[in-house]
Formats: structure tokens, C-alpha cells, sequence
């Protein structure tokens, strides 16, 4: 079925897979009410959706270097927007995203803002000209704009470190999600991850990560949105919950004031013994905080996530995948429609987690009611038992107050079906989608990863005499060779300290954003320029990193500029560096500015071959 | 001024429009983020509704916006691409 006109055939393959999958739930809840056990249930949902990926990614199998590294050029915008919103939605936007919402409220809102900001940047700034440009690679483009194998290098460096960064938690999520759904030691999970990510991607490159991607996409955009329709409806807060919950943000309001927001010392959290990571909420959900620093830490994130997003690899070479420049512009749109389904649904179910726990009119309520009363409720043990939540009765009165409960961010999603009474198979079919969320992105980043390493550093470096055979051999054993790098970090469980993922957009920004942009709009940015603002954005972004980093010299931060917002010191630095430079360095010669011309308007051939 | 350089000032134009736009959304907003807060849109105080839905919803509708606008500037030039979808 992969055979001849099977671009066209893409609606009808789709639609039935998505049919049967709706139908395999069905089939589960069917079983749920027969007597199978959630355990089951959770092994089936997790395996059953990984061995379809994986058969994918079999009859997506290739030997062409076009297809292998932008999936032959023929992703229609439609199903290139979803391949997309699946890449770029990791484990963390799935699993923690509402529970950072939950938490962190408004403020921590900002990364909503920059995560889809960013596709702004890159639909009016980038992507068009990438596409025309015909790069396989972003590293190809900078190292064919600027000239020479030194630029070439240096974007892989940023590449590689941005994305490794990023890629290190996606396996830990799947890891996760993995031994918590298959009952396996959290370390083998890890490695069950990686061979699921590898079926994914090792045949067929880009193509059968592009395939794979938008199956990935439809099991969790139903996996998200089912349970958030269902609580909203069966708890009686409003048919469609994205324009209905106003009452429940405002009633919020009122139980914060009521119960009082209290932030716990430290040293009261550690002497009750409250299991690390875990926390209460401290932080107002819908109010503002006052003053200009605020509003300022608020839009320098937001700012940071953008920038990052238009300067990460693994999307960008989404792009390079459509038919045409125009197809490439209209994929952006949609790829950020697909992503804004999920977005906007997450706030939603923080509310809806956050009135069910707090408000005690509501049978599901817990804060404000006797402790001893909570701990005969079957989900507060379950959580309990495996430190995911916690209660320490700080105040010694016997009643829950809002500071004394205490739960991991994941919670959120992962529990929040069950304290609704929804069925177990809502959360079967939410690990389901959570897997697929951390895979999908794991296997874009890896593949970016490991292309770089094989098209611009053997292919266009070391061999350039290499055949299709043996380029196509090096691509996959790279594959290999940094996913099994990349599980074996997660499996020491270290992730913790390489930080967090925003740490992947500042250093993506600081090395990548304005040698790129400036490649296509500014002819006079020339090789020694480029080079210079590659080096001097990732010292110096790094540098502050490890200036400002609690866990490294824990100096105070300037002007609020914090370890989630080094970006925005790396790209200014790479800014100046890269135009002062160019401006004291000879004008690029005659062929670079036409092919700087050729790449700003759509028509005609791309700058570089089919297959090159 | 040839065809080409035509067709690139009206791009950067719109470039410019396109990324204002994106700057009041993303930024201008929230910027006043607890001035805008007492108003209330469907219910929700303002600024929150801005970052949960409102920017995110300008967003998709600039870039299908922005899209269309490009490949007006493009045919209207002659540089638009033929025999694609």
C-alpha cells in the first residue's frame, strides 16, 4: 500500500487507522467491564500502538539518499503539519505541561505563549527560504551559504549540543511511561524506549519518521482531549470546556483566598519528609503578578522559547520535506494549528484537576476535609504509595489545608481521569498518548542528530566520494550509536542535572538563530562573520549558564536573566559578534549574493541538487 | 528597481507587518498582563485568557494569513511556483 500513488491514498489510510483505534478502545472498554485488569488493559494500549509505529516504519524502509533524509520531498502541508505538531510536542508538553499550568498559573503560562510564538518566526523568516534552498540538513545550509567546511562544523556543534540536551529527557519519558505501563524496572524501560524509537526511524530515515510522526499525532490528540471533554462534561462544567470554564478560573479565585496561598519554608517541606519533586500549590492561577519585573520575566521567557523555536534543527527539517516553497509556508500554519489543539486544551485541564481537588462542594474535592477521611480514597493511596503525592499536616488540625498537599506536576495529567471517576481505560489510552508524544519527538531529534553527523561531517567532510550504499550505512549506525547514548544517560538517571528542557532553545539560539536568518536576509553577512557569532553566541551564552546555574556558580541572576533565559545573552553576543565581523571582512563574492537572490524567490530550481 | 528587487521590498513589507502583529500579541499584551486582567472575555480575567487561548488562536490566523499574503506578492511578480498543489 506504500506503493504508487500512495500520496494520494493519505486521507483514506489515515481516516481508517484512525477508526481503529477508535474501535480498539472500544474493543478495550468492552474488555474493562468484562473483568480485565488495568494492568492489562495499560500493556495492551502501550503495546498495541507501538507495534503499529513500528510496522510503519518497516514498510517505509528505504535506499534513496532523497527519501532517507527529507522523506523524498512529497509531504502534503496538511499531514506535514501534523508530523510536525507530533515532533514538536514531547513527553513534557503531554505529561507536564497541565501540571505546570496547575502549579505555576499565569507565569508559568509564558512558555504556552513562546512555544507557539515561535512559528511565527518561522513561517515569515525561515522556512520558505529553507525549502528553496533544498538543503538536507541544517548545518548543509549555513555550511552552503557561508562557504567551507568550518561553518559547517560549527552549526553541527550547536546542533548537536541543543538537541542532545533535548533528546536525553524524551528517552527518560518514554523510560517512564514505559516501565510504569508495562510493569518493568524503570532502567529496562529505558532500553524498551529506545528499541520502540529505533523500529521508528532506523529503515526508512525521514520518510518513515514522517509516517510515523502524524500516527503518532492522532493517538495523542485523542489521548488529550477525550478525557478533557469527558471530565468537563460528566462533572457538569460546560459542553465545550475551552470557552466554558470562566466560573470555575474565577470560583478558583475565590478558594484560593479562602484556603490562602501559602508558600512552605523549605526547611518545614524537608522535615516532613515531603519525597523531592513534589509540590503544593503557592501560586495564584488566573491573578497577574504586579510590577515591571514581572512583566518582564513573563515576556523574556516567552521571548527565549520563540527565538529557540525557530533555531531548533529537528523542526526545521520538517520543513524541508513538502512539495514546494508555498506547501512549506502553509505547513507552518498548520503544523502550529495541530499544536494549538493541544495548547489550549492543557490550561483547561489544569483548571478542571485544580476545582475537583479544591472545591469541597464537589464530591471529588479533598483540600479543606479530614485527613483521615482522604486516606480511605483509593487513587490518594495508589499516589501516595509510589511518592507521587503527599499530605503533611503541617498545622496538626487534622484537615488537608491547600499547603499541605503536596503532588508531582505529572500527576495532573495522569491521575486527574481517575479522581473523576472516568474508567481505567482513559488512562490506559492516556499512557498510550504519552508514549507517543515522547517518542515522536525523540525520534525527530535523533534523526537530526545523527544526519548532521552523517551528511555534513562523513558525507560532506571526511568522504565526499562515499556511494549512496555507504552514506545510508553510516546515517543508521549513527542512529544507533547516539540513541543508545542518549538511553544509557537516562538509565543513570542524571537527567536531572543537564537540566531542563528549556536549556535546548537558549543554546539553539545563541548559536543558531542569526547565522541563519542573516544568511537569507542580509547579503553582506559573510563566512568569517557566521563563524565568529556561532562561537562567540555559544561561549557566552554558555559561560552565563554556568555563571547563573544554582547547581554550578549560583551567582544572582542580571536583570533577572535566569538559567531558563541564557539564550537571550548568547544571541545578542552572536548578534554583534557576527554583524561586526562581517562589516570588517570583505563582501561575500558575486556567486554567494545571487545565490542569496535565487533563494528569495520561490520559483525555480533549488539552490542545491535532488540528490546531493 | 528590477522585478526581483520589487518583489523583495513588497516580501520584506510584509515580513514587517506580519512580525508587528506577532510583537502585540506576543508581547505588547503582556506587558500590561495585570493592567488587562480585570477585564474579563467568556468569563476568563483577560490576561489569562490572552496566553491560554487568545495569542495562541492569533497566531495560527497570522500565519495562514501571512501565507496567503506571500503568495499573492509572488504571483503578482511572476515568481510563484507552477505545477504544485
Amino acid at each position: 500500500m506504500f506503493k504508487g500513488n500512495f500520496i494520494d491514498n493519505l486521507p483514506r489510510i489515515y481516516g481508517t487507522y484512525t477508526g481503529g483505534f477508535l474501535v480498539f478502545i472500544i474493543l478495550m472498554a468492552i474488555a474493562e467491564q468484562a473483568g480485565m485488569t488495568a494492568k492489562t488493559i495499560g500493556i495492551l494500549f502501550v503495546a498495541f500502538t507501538v507495534c503499529i509505529y513500528a510496522l510503519i516504519g518497516y514498510l517505509s524502509r528505504t535506499v534513496q539518499v532523497d527519501a532517507y533524509y527529507v522523506a523524498g520531498r512529497q509531504v502534503p502541508t496538511v499531514f506535514n503539519g501534523m508530523a510536525t505538531a507530533a515532533d514538536w510536542m514531547s513527553g513534557a508538553s503531554f505529561v507536564a505541561m497541565a501540571g505546570g499550568i496547575y502549579f505555576g498559573g499565569y507565569t508559568y503560562m509564558a512558555f504556552l505563549v513562546g512555544w507557539t510564538g515561535g512559528y511565527v518566526l518561522v513561517s515569515s523568516l525561515l522556512a520558505p527560504y529553507l525549502r528553496k534552498f533544498g538543503c538536507y540538513t541544517v548545518p548543509d545550509f549555513i555550511g552552503t551559504r557561508y562557504g567551507g567546511n568550518f561553518a559547517r562544523f560549527c552549526a553541527v556543534v550547536v546542533l548537536t549540543l541543543a538537541s542532545f540536551t533535548y533528546v536525553t529527557a524524551q528517552i527518560n519519558a518514554t523510560g517512564t511511561i514505559a516501565s510504569r505501563a508495562l510493569s518493568i524496572p524503570f532502567e529496562l524501560g529505558v532500553w524498551v524506549g529506545l528499541v520502540s524509537i529505533l523500529l521508528c526511524s532506523m529503515l526508512g530515515g525521514m520518510r518513515a519518521v514522517t509516517w510515523t510522526q502524524v500516527a503518532q499525532y492522532i493517538v495523542l490528540i485523542i489521548a488529550y482531549l477525550i478525557p478533557v471533554f469527558w471530565i468537563s462534561n460528566k462533572s457538569g462544567f460546560g459542553f465545550f470546556p475551552h470557552f466554558m470554564l470562566g466560573e470555575e478560573v474565577a470560583r478558583l479565585g475565590e478558594l484560593e483566598s479562602q484556603f490562602g496561598l501559602v508558600k512552605n519554608a523549605a526547611a518545614d517541606i524537608k522535615s516532613a519528609g515531603v519525597p523531592g519533586g513534589l509540590k503544593s500549590i503557592a501560586v495564584s492561577h488566573s491573578g497577574v503578578p504586579e510590577g515591571g519585573m514581572a512583566a518582564w520575566k513573563f515576556i523574556s521567557l516567552a521571548l527565549c522559547m520563540m527565538v529557540g523555536t525557530a533555531s531548533l534543527p529537528h523542526i526545521l527539517m520538517r520543513y524541508f520535506t513538502t512539495p514546494s516553497v508555498k506547501a512549506a509556508r502553509k505547513s507552518v500554519a498548520w503544523s502550529l494549528f495541530f499544536i494549538a489543539l493541544l495548547y489550549t486544551s492543557a490550561p483547561m485541564l489544569a483548571t478542571l484537576s485544580k476545582i475537583s481537588l479544591m472545591d469541597p462542594n464537589l464530591p471529588t474535592g479533598i483540600i479543606g476535609k479530614p485527613i483521615a477521611e482522604i486516606m480511605q480514597i483509593e487513587w490518594v493511596n495508589a499516589w501516595i504509595n509510589v511518592k507521587q503525592a503527599y499530605i503533611a499536616d503541617f498545622n496538626g488540625d487534622g484537615m488537608l489545608q491547600l499547603n499541605e498537599w503536596f503532588m508531582r506536576g505529572d500527576v495532573v495529567v495522569l491521575a486527574t481521569p481517575e479522581v473523576a471517576g472516568l474508567p481505567y481505560v482513559i488512562s490506559g489510552l492516556v499512557a498510550a498518548g504519552g508514549m507517543a508524544a515522547a517518542m515522536s519527538t525523540a525520534d525527530g531529534l535523533i534523526l537530526a542528530i545523527a544526519n548532521a553527523l552523517s551528511h555534513d561531517i562523513y558525507y560532506k567532510i571526511i568522504d565526499p566520494k562515499a556511494d549512496v550504499r555507504k552514506r545510508l550505512l553510516v546515517a543508521r549506525a549513527l542512529l544507533i550509536v547516539i540513541g543508545a547514548a542518549g538511553a544509557y544517560i537516562a538509565s543513570m538517571r542524571i537527567t536531572s542535572i543537564l537540566g531542563a528542557v528549556a536549556w535546548a532553545f537558549d543554546f539553539a539560539m545563541s548559536g543558531l538563530f542569526f547565522p541563519l536568518i542573516l544568511g537569507v536576509w542580509w547579503k553582506r553577512a559573510t563566512r568569517q562573520g557566521a563563524i565568529a557569532g556561532m562561537i562567540a553566541g555559544l561561549a557566552s551564552g554558555t559561560a552565563y549558564l554556568i555563571y547563573v546555574y544554582p547547581k554550578f556558580m549560583g551567582n544572582a541572576p542580571w536583570l533577572g536573566i535566569d538559567h531558563l533565559r541564557f539564550g537571550i545573552i548568547g544571541a545578542s553576543v552572536c548578534l554583534v559578534v557576527m554583524v561586526v565581523v562581517s562589516l570588517m571582512t570583505e563582501e561575500p563574492d558575486k556567486a554567494t549574493q545571487k545565490m542569496v537572490d535565487e533563494v528569495r524567490i520561490p520559483s525555480g530550481k533549488t539552490i542545491l541538487g535532488k540528490q546531493h | 528597481m528590477s522585478n526581483k528587487e520589487k518583489h523583495w521590498e513588497k516580501t520584506k513589507g510584509l515580513m514587517l507587518i506580519t512580525l508587528a502583529i506577532w510583537f502585540f500579541f506576543g508581547y505588547i499584551i503582556f506587558m500590561f498582563g495585570s493592567d488587562i486582567n480585570s477585564a474579563s472575555f467568556l468569563g476568563y480575567p483577560l490576561a489569562y485568557y490572552m496566553c491560554a487561548q487568545g495569542s495562541i488562536i492569533a497566531f495560527v490566523v497570522l500565519i495562514f494569513w501571512f501565507a496567503n499574503k506571500q503568495e499573492k506578492i509572488d504571483e503578482e511578480f511572476g515568481f510563484a511556483e507552477k505545477g504544485d498543489d
